[in-house]
């Protein structure tokens, strides 16, 4: 499958979708280690990036990311805002105008998303972020690149969900979680969780 | 023409309060509050960062400043996305304390450098290198790096963190340079390579474990 700026509209439309419904999920997640407010934030953002998208799409990937970026930039409100933001704008920036994307811009786009989201909040994996979801997707991402990009996102959404589940015996080191120290163990960090639904959504449009 | 200052706050109210408090020494600075979400809630808005910054800018520049670490990045999306990004920086600072000491700076004509460097140093209690340096003999040692990439990131920042939280204050030479050992930054600056000899110099009560530390790391050529 080829991926043009429709199809990349419809991704985010998806990972629209799989936030709505995991929204309370998200935010119980954020309530013990945070300001239960993840859910919220990238639920709002996300529903502006839709409806933009409803409006008119651009002409290239890049272009429908560029969108996707300054929408959750100015509407998410909380520190996923900034985050996602960033790595959407780097994949942006990566792709270019292409018209098309094949499996290696695809890889591309991941590896520029995670470079993104380390250069806005500098964090490393093991400091229970998003980091930790998204770091091994770019890795299965990477080794699956020839199976197609269904099965790259695929392999890249399955090692983001265990990413996001080794996050639970961390101490926080990056956010708000940070502020709990000790207490910050036993939680599945929010952000990472919902990078992991993010690339399941993709994954599944994408087939 | 001054430099502005613009608080960038999670909370509208915490941010008018900080610049209520710091106006009121510096009566021709144009402070600005950048708090809140537009509907009211706790975060940080993008769009009224950036309208901030314009609006306090009369030609020298701005000097961000911001309570919690997400303020920090999107006070830092804010200033890449301005026209002239030199035109603004965000200062790692106590928030109430740089407020007020930049906005004095500010009202004395001081460039925007030196209205940074008036933030970033306020409420550091006079005297704390010394007294750090005085609660143990210094104690050094030399190493020789043997990993492939020498003091990159990955081995800079797993050096850092080896020592993180001890009480122990850590200085990297090479040859004629000399580095902070608990910045990732300034150790990669130092671009210390394989085969280079390093010298590692402590003080502080646990400036013994932290040398202890990181020739326990080197000899594990950094996990590499
Ligand atoms: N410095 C960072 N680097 C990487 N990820 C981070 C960092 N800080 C926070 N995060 C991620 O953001 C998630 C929290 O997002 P959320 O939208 O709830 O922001 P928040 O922490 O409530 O923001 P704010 O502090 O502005 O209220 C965390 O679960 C974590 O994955
Ligand atoms: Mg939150």
């Amino acid at each position: 499958m080829g991926c043009g700026a429709a199809d990349v509209a419809n991704l985010l439309r998806a990972g629209a979708a799989t936030i709505a419904e995991h929204r309370v999920e998200l935010i119980d997640l954020d309530r013990p280690i945070g300001d239960a407010d993840h859910g919220e934030n990238l639920n709002r953002g996300f529903g502006f990036v839709v409806s933009t998208l409803d409006t008119a799409v651009p002409e290239t990937p890049g272009g429908v990311l560029k969108l996707a970026a300054t929408t959750l930039i100015s509407k998410v409100g909380g520190a996923a805002g900034p985050l996602y933001g960033t790595a959407f704008l780097r994949v942006a920036t990566t792709l270019g105008d292409r018209p098309d994307l094949d499996a290696s811009a695809v890889v591309e786009a991941l590896r520029a998303a995670l470079a993104g989201v380390v250069a806005r909040g500098k964090a490393e994996v093991g400091d229970a972020t998003m980091v930790d979801a998204l770091t091994p997707a770019v890795a299965a991402a990477e080794a699956a690149e020839n199976d197609g990009i269904a099965a790259l996102l695929s392999a890249a959404a399955d090692a983001a969900d265990q990413g996001a589940e080794s996050t639970e015996p961390l101490i926080a080191r990056k956010g708000r979680a940070s502020y709990l120290g000790e207490r910050s163990v036993g939680h599945v960090d929010p952000g990472a969780r919902s990078t992991a639904l993010l690339l399941r959504a993709f994954a599944e449009a994408a087939r | 023409m001054r430099v502005g200052l613009v608080v960038v706050s999670h909370s509208a109210r915490l941010a008018e309060g900080v610049v209520e408090l710091a106006a009121q020494m510096a009566p021709d600075v144009t402070v600005l509050a950048a708090g809140g979400l537009p509907e009211g809630g706790i975060g940080t808005d993008y769009d009224s960062v950036v309208a901030a910054v314009q609006r306090a800018d009369a030609g020298a520049g701005v000097v961000l400043l911001y309570d919690l670490g997400s303020a920090q990045m999107t006070a830092e999306l804010a200033v890449e996305s301005l026209a002239d990004p030199g035109a603004a920086v965000v200062v790692d600072a106590p928030l109430v304390e740089g407020a007020v000491a930049a906005t004095v700076a500010a009202q004395g004509g001081a460039d925007r450098a030196a209205v940074a460097e008036a933030a970033a140093s306020a409420g550091a209690p006079p005297g704390t290198e010394t007294a750090a340096q005085d609660a143990g003999a210094a104690q050094s040692t030399t190493l020789t790096l043997r990993n492939d990439v020498g003091l990159h990131a990955r081995p800079a920042a797993l050096l850092v963190r080896s020592i993180a939280g001890l009480d122990a204050d850590v200085r990297i030479r090479l040859g004629e340079d000399e580095a902070d050992g608990h910045s990732v930054l300034a150790l990669m600056s130092l671009a210390a390579r394989k085969d280079d000899t390093i010298e590692i110099s402590a003080t502080g009560s646990q400036a013994g474990e932290a040398i202890r530390r990181i020739e326990a790391l080197a000899e594990r050529d950094f996990d590499e």
